[in-house]
Order: structure tokens, then C-alpha cells, then sequence
């Protein structure tokens, strides 16, 4: 094990850094901004509203669509190209996954719920600020939500497991790294985002999901924590 | 179709007074930020009222154009995310963001705000592409004014990155500022029936005649018009557009301090 300090001198079961704020768009049902380390999402609900074209209306409930997009001047690299890539779509089917078993619109028959997440700055884990980011807009929007659902990564980094990876660890590069993704719902205890690439044993991945549960429970108290924050009274 | 609205709006502007309150030739409350996006060489955000944009600079480097050999690029792009405003739709880019990116782009190319032909590495073989480019997040009209002022911004406010053996090593930022030869202010006025106002909310918008974009350099030279909406207009209603648009420029100017 030669992976002994982490790039950033974090401990290794700590996140970034974290601010997290509801109804930063004013223009949206509901919307929040979430920011880990350097890695920013913004969130903005629309919805419910009618469905349009009436053939993909469900009569028995509303219908969730998540969009993710990286803004063009989101990478630390060359410029990202606008519009949907294979990438962005892929990870925007996944968001789905990780938000809908907590949303309920099963009184919004024939409508939609649309939540577009986008992202300014990014350095590793943007799907799983998008997630958070969405997950709190959802709840500002005043959704029925049978819980808020929470998302990090976590990793293995030339054998030593590790919670919230930035890009210069998921590139890390004298030894292998494992990354995944995770999104979990509390009040299930269950797991609603699983990816992963890189190499892991079963032992280890099995800690580290528990690595990010802990994660996870920090950063819903940092959502709940906004959410309430905007019906605060100032003094 | 808005003529419930466009009452409403007119009864107001017959008194002299906006929709929201405002005298005709004033802005709403302005701010701007610099240097937010880390992973842009550039950027800044203009919030007018309740309009935020962002403008991102990245570089890129690349061939020159047959036509410039020694000069460097630039291109200006527009995104209306469908976050920042129930208007706007995924898909490919709308008419109204394709106009948004090329009046910005015009302000900035026609009035020489950068030297191209100190962006060129190699003649005829390799130059910086500057790209630019404008994404709101909430928008309540006027995107034009926000966008060229936070392009202008984000400009000044580039640092180009460094080059290794003709590619660029993003990681590495240097001091370099772009070489810059003028500030263009834009200034959108409004034509509602017979009234002309500045900085229109999207309900102002909604009902509009005409609409003028004109851009200034610092000596107040006209360097890039547009002129957007349904009705036409005579010589005296563009002298007048033009006249207001010079007064608010200077305003709008002391936020390149």
C-alpha cells in the first residue's frame, strides 16, 4: 500500500468541502446550487406540468425527466463540447435511476417533472453533485418525496480505499484506482446509483459502500440544512 | 396574443412609469463577479435584476483561417439552458441564441477588442482560437446588455494558459492577459408603442415593437448594431434609440473598473 496520504490532505474518510443553497433560480419551481471541493451543480426543476406529446403521458402518474449537462468551460481541460454527448446521456439516465424511487407523482397523473442540472466547474464526482444538487431542487420545488437522496463516490486508490475522490485521484496514476459512484436513500437503506470502473476485490467494495453511506448521511445534513435555511426568519 | 399584457404595460409607460416600477431609462440593480469558473483561463457573471449569466473563456489552438494567416480566432457561442428559464428547450440551438451569440460576437469582433494578430504562434500553420462562451442561469430579459457585458468581462479577465511543444498544458496558468485594444459596451433599447426604455424585464420583452442593440467603443463610435422585432422604425425613433443607448453606455462602462 503505497497510497499512505491523500493528494489534497484529506483524511481518507473525509468529503470536500461542501455549500449547498435553495432557490438560486428564480425563474424554476424549484432549484439549488451544490458545491464539492471544486466541483459545482446547479439544479432546476420545472414542473409538474402537462406532458407534451400526449403519447408519452402516463394516466396513472406524472413522469420524471432528468437532464445532466457539463457547461463548455466546465472541464479543467479543452472545451466541452455543447449538447448531449454519449456521456452526458448516459449519466443523465442514471440520475433518473438514483432520483425516482424517492419522487412521488402519483397525483400528477399526465404531467412531468424536469430537472436540469448543470454544471460551471467540475474536478471529479459531477454526476454525484448533480444528484445532490437535484435532489434538494426536487424538495424546493415542493415535489412529494418520500426522502431526500444523497450521492458521492468513493474508491479504491492503488488499495486504499478512500471517500470523495477529486480528479487527481481518480488519475492517479502510480497504481490503480478504482471509482464509484454511489446515490443512497436513507430511509430505504438502499442504493439507488452503482457504477464503477477501475479494478476492486468484493471485500473492499463491500467497505466501501459503507465508507459512502457514512459520506452520504453528512452530506443530506448539509441539504436539510439548506432546505431549511431559506424559510428561516431574518433578523 | 399579449394584448391583455401589453395594456397592462402601455397603461404604465403612458405614466411614465415601468411594469415593475422603474423610470424608462433605468437599470435595474447591477453585479458582476469575476474569475468564478475555475476550470475557465476566463469568466465572469453579470446579474441584471433577476437576469444571472455566466460567460466562460477557454483557448484552443488550431490552424488560422486561409484568409488570415497570421491572426489568431475567436468565436463567441450562446447556450439557453432550459435551467434558467421555462422558455427554452433541450435540443439544438434555438434562433434566439444563435442571434444572442452573434450580436455579442459582432460588439467584440467589429470593434477590435482583441489583437488577433498577436494570437498567431506560427504563421499560416498555428494560432490561439479564442472561445467564449454565454450561459445563463435565470433569465428576466435584457440578455443581450448581461451577455456582452460578461463576455467583456471574462476577457479581461483571461489568463492564457501555456504551451508545450504547440499543444496547450492546461495545468500550467500564466500571467498573460489577452491582448486587448477596446471595451465595447452594448445597450439595448426598447420600442413599446410610442416609448422607448432600457434594460426591459421578459414581460417588457413579451410585448415589444422594436428593439435596438447598439454596441460603443471608449471614444462612443457605433461598432456593431442590431435591430430585433416586428416593427419597423424611422430615422428620428433610431436618433433617439441611439441617444439613449450613448447615456447608458457610460453608466454601464464604470463596471469594467
Amino acid at each position: 500500500m503505497v497510497y499512505k496520504k491523500r493528494l489534497d490532505g484529506r483524511k481518507f474518510d473525509e468529503l470536500r468541502k461542501i455549500e449547498a443553497k435553495v432557490g438560486v433560480i428564480p425563474n424554476a419551481s424549484g432549484s439549488a446550487y451544490f458545491k464539492i471541493g471544486k466541483t459545482v451543480a446547479y439544479a432546476a426543476v420545472y414542473g409538474p406540468k402537462e406532458l407534451h406529446p400526449r403519447f408519452l403521458q402516463n394516466p396513472k402518474k406524472g413522469l420524471l425527466r432528468c437532464n445532466y449537462n457539463m457547461l463548455p468551460f466546465s472541464g479543467a481541460g479543452n472545451r466541452v463540447r455543447p449538447g448531449p454527448s454519449r456521456r452526458s446521456k448516459e449519466i443523465s439516465l442514471v440520475t433518473f435511476n438514483a432520483l425516482d424511487p424517492v419522487v412521488d407523482l402519483e397525483q400528477f397523473p399526465n404531467s412531468v417533472v424536469d430537472v436540469f442540472i448543470e454544471l460551471p466547474q467540475t474536478d471529479a464526482g459531477s454526476r454525484c453533485a448533480g444528484i445532490c444538487a437535484a435532489s434538494m431542487a426536487l424538495a424546493d420545488a415542493g415535489i412529494i418525496m418520500k426522502d431526500l437522496v444523497g450521492a458521492v463516490s468513493v474508491g479504491a486508490v492503488d488499495g486504499q480505499l478512500v471517500l470523495d475522490l477529486d480528479y487527481n485521484e481518480e488519475s492517479y496514476e502510480e497504481g490503480d484506482v478504482a471509482d464509484i459512484p454511489v446515490a443512497y436513500i436513507p430511509s430505504f437503506d438502499k442504493f439507488s446509483l452503482l457504477q464503477m470502473d477501475g479494478k476492486i476485490k468484493k471485500e473492499d467494495l463491500m467497505k466501501g459502500m459503507k465508507l459512502a453511506k457514512e459520506g452520504i448521511m453528512k452530506i443530506i445534513e448539509v441539504q436539510k440544512k439548506a432546505l431549511k435555511a431559506k424559510f428561516e426568519v431574518k433578523k | 396574443m399579449n394584448n391583455e399584457k401589453q395594456d397592462h404595460i402601455l397603461t404604465y409607460l403612458n405614466k411614465n412609469i415601468r411594469y415593475d416600477g422603474r423610470k424608462k431609462d433605468e437599470y435595474r440593480k447591477i453585479s458582476i463577479e469575476t474569475g468564478i469558473v475555475k476550470t475557465a483561463e476566463g469568466s465572469a457573471s453579470v446579474t441584471i435584476g433577476d437576469t444571472v449569466v455566466l460567460a466562460g473563456v477557454k483557448f484552443e489552438v488550431g490552424a488560422p483561417y486561409p484568409d488570415q494567416l497570421g491572426e489568431g480566432t475567436m468565436m463567441v457561442n450562446a447556450e439557453l439552458l432550459p435551467l434558467s428559464s421555462s422558455k427554452f428547450e433541450a435540443g439544438p440551438p434555438s434562433i434566439d441564441s444563435i442571434e444572442l451569440a452573434r450580436v455579442v460576437d459582432r460588439a467584440i469582433r467589429e470593434s477590435n477588442t482583441i489583437d488577433h494578430k498577436k494570437l498567431c504562434i506560427k504563421e499560416g500553420e498555428l494560432v490561439w482560437t479564442v472561445i467564449i462562451d454565454i450561459t445563463p442561469l435565470n433569465v428576466d430579459g435584457n440578455l443581450f446588455d448581461a451577455s456582452a457585458l460578461a463576455v467583456l468581462l471574462a476577457i479581461k479577465d483571461a489568463r492564457m494558459p501555456k504551451l508545450k511543444d504547440n499543444k496547450i498544458d492546461y495545468k500550467t496558468k500564466t500571467d498573460q492577459k489577452l491582448p486587448l485594444l477596446e471595451e465595447p459596451i452594448s445597450v439595448t433599447v426598447l420600442k413599446i408603442g410610442s416609448h422607448y426604455i432600457v434594460d426591459p424585464i421578459t414581460d417588457e420583452e413579451d410585448v415589444l415593437d422594436a428593439r435596438l442593440t447598439v454596441a460603443f467603443t471608449k471614444d462612443n463610435t457605433i461598432c456593431a448594431m442590431q435591430k430585433g422585432g416586428e416593427q419597423p422604425l424611422s430615422e428620428k425613433e433610431i436618433e433617439d434609440m441611439i441617444d439613449l443607448a450613448i447615456k447608458k453606455s457610460k453608466e454601464l462602462r464604470v463596471y469594467l473598473r
